[in-house]
């Protein structure tokens, strides 16, 4: 027999081989997902995408919120200077795309960024702690999840007024219940393992147990769940700033684009054009690496 | 007379990472009547050679060869055809009663919709029928359950629905697939004996595959001894259960555990079944077999016979291993 | 069964509850009042029309007389248009909205469910990609960008239909708005449909029915549909909370006067009591729906009947 410590030693080793196993499945996941063809291009163009929305305004001669009074509705050309064309008040939309580019892509990965933090402190916790707690946590997030969060959302930007701090926290403090829900769900599953009641009747430490074993095992799948929140939370913010109630007037997004330009589609068509074109190609790209992510954790579920 | 006759049966699935041999050159018949045990552990093509006659293999399955049933081939008919086949001439029972049974009908449309179909009878008279089935194979208040849901049974009772449905049409060729692994010992027994009874009373010919040995001696009349999807041995029960003349009859059945043999440790078969992907060169038995040799490493054994009615595939001498047993 | 019913009626009225009390207080703790924003008035104005709306009273007071009113079916006066309570209002616009939210619904769950079956029935064909493609671009495309384009090609470009406008609900006036409603939910039920329907067909039961010779057909009915709908039953209930949120956005762009458009001009014009009544109306039917949506469930699957 060996004794209680040389027990816990080897139980260390084990799951200390354990991690090196999880490291190769990191491999494994990062050459599966090199090898799928749709994540990787839709990340090269999020790239290009990222890199205009950051730097394509010093490319161009006018600023964002400048009236260029000789070109209203000026058609897209490259002699003018207008690339992508002006919106009615002859403010450069090549310009105003990568500005509005920047509030969407900002809110979108803020938004989920908040969603996700939330998501797993709430989830992990339930999952973790259990018990009476686990339950009084799960049924909040039920009531939670009948809400009519769009119209909770305008509620909130009606009494308080628009602003693009409150948009953010707004729209993520609602996107985090299906997060929570997941990373509840991974957490138990892997308290239940073997290993790690294994850990538990050895005396590993919680802290060791959380950080060593939890989070690594539940970091892939908020992993995607992240990617595939960021189109989300642009999609949100957009469909506030169509309604009028998202940024405010000289600043802009996406989302006020198409709606500026589904005023005027009928005369100047690249005003509604040009803005969906980068949306909905950047909501594709994040959907794709999503969904390539997930198939490069999860092969099974393909 | 000659129930099934098998010649050459093999099945190849195509997968990302290459051609997979689950089942190489199987040769076997079976008469009416007649029970044929195919054994061998998980991954052997037992499973995938039964599921081939039945039309059951997943898509990227493709099986070659020949099966007649009764003089027509099976192998290969279009769905139509194949469905007048199936439950009506030949049923099966499948490995895991949990989930063979669709868990959102109720039992006794699960019953009943055979009967329509294949002898179109009225909802009623089928359901009447399941009742009389239902009480052959010994499940209580069969009346009741039928408006029952399989999760409201225990694992037992829904194996015993299984062999139910199987027998509605009485067919004459029952395939049962490990009819009793995901079952618990007493009721295995209960299963097993009941699978003896009906037998009997139907005179149906049965295919029972399983990696149980000691199922095999209790119920069959040929064995079959699968390894890597070749056979290895096949003949008759008694033979192969007394006198196995293959290396891998010999450590499945000295693998059985023994009530008089309390306190001693159970032989095993060293190591694992080899990656089908992969197999070495020769005998795919070599790696786990103590009575390997050079030649088994370069050379496949062929099929060939030992006495009358046994073949086996091995380079070994079969006397001295019937001696050294 | 009926416990069942009545124990998922019960666990609906203290979410309503809850969802009354945050919005009302967080209404009552927002900075300003809906007032502020119009022309300078005098004190002694701004105290009467305080008065008049019950703001001079305690909080809670307010909240009790809030809440008893809603009990009556009350939603108060609107703070905007002075002579009109928030249930005249409704009542005008909900029946709008009702019918292109209901006709969008049906659309998309038909539709959906159709092309899911079809798409993992001919799983990995060109059939199969082309539903797939086509899904993938409906979930990405948002219904403010797709609406537009719907209006830009069949109104204005081939002038089949008309661009907006409502006419009491004239056929013509309504295809546009519900296609535009729709096409994300055909989109999202295919994709869901799809999956369920493919894993089911992997299960072993259905290869028991096969083994049983029945034919094909017959398997997707009888054996398969059942449960490969059950993912999507559970989808209906946030599809229903998208649809009615989307009408918001559809009423918008083809100019309908339901309550989506009620709710967007309440929100621009600070009308506090209208945007509140609606939030809880709209909490309320999301309540109630993704209650019946439980218990029909429930009885689609029968292991949570008895559970």
């Amino acid at each position: 027999m060996l004794s209680t410590t040389a027990n816990k030693e080897a139980v260390e080793n084990f799951s200390e081989q354990l991690e090196v196993k999880g490291r190769s499945l990191w491999d494994d996941a990062r050459r599966r997902f090199f090898n799928n063809r749709a994540a990787l291009t839709s990340l090269v163009i999020l790239g290009f995408i990222t890199l205009f929305v950051f730097a394509g305004p010093m490319l161009s001669q006018f600023a964002f919120d400048e009236v260029d009074w000789g070109a209203m509705h000026a058609a897209p050309s490259v002699a003018s200077g207008h690339f992508f064309g002006t919106d009615s008040l002859g403010r450069d939309l090549f310009v105003r795309t990568a500005m509005g580019g920047r509030i969407s892509l900002m809110v979108g990965v803020m938004g989920a960024l908040v969603a996700v933090l939330i998501g797993t402190l709430y989830g992990a916790t339930a999952g973790f702690v259990g018990g009476r707690t686990d339950r009084v946590m799960m049924r909040t997030l039920e009531i939670l999840y009948s809400f009519p969060f769009m119209f909770f959302v305008i509620l909130l930007v009606t009494f308080f007024g628009r602003n693009i701090l409150l948009i953010f926290i707004a729209i993520g403090a609602v996107s985090w219940l299906d997060m929570a829900r997941i990373v509840r769900g991974q957490t138990l599953s892997i308290k239940g393992k073997e290993f790690v009641e294994a850990a538990t009747v050895y005396g590993v430490s919680k802290w060791a147990m959380i950080t060593r074993h939890i989070v690594p095992n539940v970091l892939g799948i908020v992993a995607v769940y992240a990617t595939l929140l960021v189109p989300q939370m642009i999609l949100f913010e957009s469909f506030l700033s169509f309604l009028g109630l998202g940024v405010q007037e000289p600043m802009t997004s996406w989302g006020s684009l198409l709606n500026e330009g589904a005023q005027t589609m009928e005369i100047a068509l690249w005003q509604l054009i040009v803005p969906a074109v980068f949306m909905v190609t950047t909501l594709f790209c994040f959907n794709f690496i999503g969904d390539g992510l997930r198939d490069a954790l999860d092969p099974k579920d393909r | 007379m000659t129930l099934l006759n098998v010649k050459d049966l093999r099945v190849e699935f195509t997968t990302p990472e290459g051609a997979v041999t689950a089942v190489n050159n199987l040769n076997f018949s079976l008469n009416a009547g007649e029970t044929l045990g195919i054994v061998g552990e998980s991954g052997s093509g037992k499973t995938q050679t039964v599921f081939s006659m039945m039309g059951l293999l997943a898509k990227n399955g493709i099986v070659s060869g020949s099966a007649k049933f009764k003089g027509q081939e099976i192998l290969g008919l279009p769905e139509r055809e194949l469905n007048k086949i199936r439950a009506e001439k030949i049923a099966m029972i499948f490995q895991d009663p949990m989930t063979s049974l669709n868990p959102y009908m109720k039992v006794g449309n699960q019953l009943a919709e055979v009967l329509v179909k294949h002898k179109g009878m009225s909802k009623k008279e089928a359901l009447a029928e399941a009742v009389r089935m239902l009480d052959a194979v010994k499940i209580p208040e069969a009346q009741k359950r039928l408006n029952m849901y399989p999760h409201e049974f225990s694992g037992g009772m829904r194996q015993r629905v299984m062999i139910a449905m199987a027998l509605l049409c009485s067919p004459e060729l029952l395939i049962a697939d490990e009819p009793t692994t995901a079952l618990d010992v007493t009721v295995q027994a209960q299963i097993l004996a009941l699978l003896n009874e009906l037998k009997r009373d139907f005179n149906t010919a049965i295919i029972m595959i399983t990696h149980d040995l000691g199922v095999v001696a209790g119920a069959c009349d040929k064995v079959l001894v699968m390894y890597a999807g070749r056979t290895m041995e096949y003949g008759s029960a008694d033979d192969i259960f007394y006198r196995p003349t293959h290396p891998y009859s010999e450590g499945l059945l000295k693998a059985i555990p023994r009530l008089d043999s309390v306190g001693e440790e159970l032989p095993t078969i060293p190591g694992n079944p080899p990656n089908l992907l992969s197999l070495p060169a020769g005998c795919p038995f070599q790696e786990r077999c103590h009575w390997v040799q050079d030649r088994c490493r370069q050379e496949a054994p062929a099929l060939h016979n030992f006495d009358a009615e046994r073949l086996r595939a091995c380079h070994a001498d079969a006397n001295q291993i019937l001696e050294a047993s | 069964m009926l416990r069942f019913i009545a124990k998922r009626v019960l666990e609906a009225i203290p979410t309503l509850f809850i969802l009354i009390t945050v919005s009302f207080f967080l209404m009552r703790f927002a900075p300003g009042n809906p007032f502020s924003a119009e022309i300078a008035m005098t004190p002694e104005v701004m105290a009467n029309i305080e008065a008049k709306y019950g703001f001079d009273k305690p909080v809670h007071e307010q909240y009790f007389s809030y809440l008893g009113g809603l009990l009556q079916g009350d939603l108060g006066p609107s703070f905007k248009y002075k002579d009109f309570t928030v249930n005249e209002l409704v009542a005008q616009a909900f029946p709008v909205s009702l019918k292109i939210g209901l006709l969008a619904f049906i659309v998309a769950v038909t539709f959906g469910v159709t092309f899911g079956t079809i798409a993992a029935l001919r799983q990995n064909t060109w059939l199969d990609y082309t539903i797939m493609t086509g899904a993938m671009a409906g979930v990405v495309i948002p219904s403010f960008v797709l609406a537009p384009l719907l209006v830009l090609i069949f109104a204005i470009g081939l002038d089949w239909l008309p661009a907006g406008g409502w006419h009491n609900g004239a056929t013509p006036y309504v295809v546009l708005p519900v296609i535009g409603m729709s096409l994300y939910y055909i989109a999202s039920i295919s994709r869901i449909m799809r999956g369920s329907m493919i894993e089911v067909l992997n299960a072993n039961f259905i290869r028991t029915a096969k083994s049983k010779g029945l034919s094909t057909p017959y398997i997707i009915v009888r054996h398969a549909l059942r449960p490969a709908i059950l993912p999507v039953l559970s989808y209906l209930g946030p599809a229903l909370v998208g649809i009615i949120t989307g009408s918001v956005v559809i009423e918008t762009i083809f100019g309908l006067p339901g309550i989506g458009q009620l709710f967007v001009n309440g929100a621009l014009n600070r009308d506090y009591s209208m945007v509140l009544g609606l939030t809880i109306l709209v909490g309320a039917l999301t309540i109630t729906f993704n209650a019946i949506v439980d218990i029909l469930y429930a009885v689609v699957d029968p292991k949570i009947r008895y559970a």
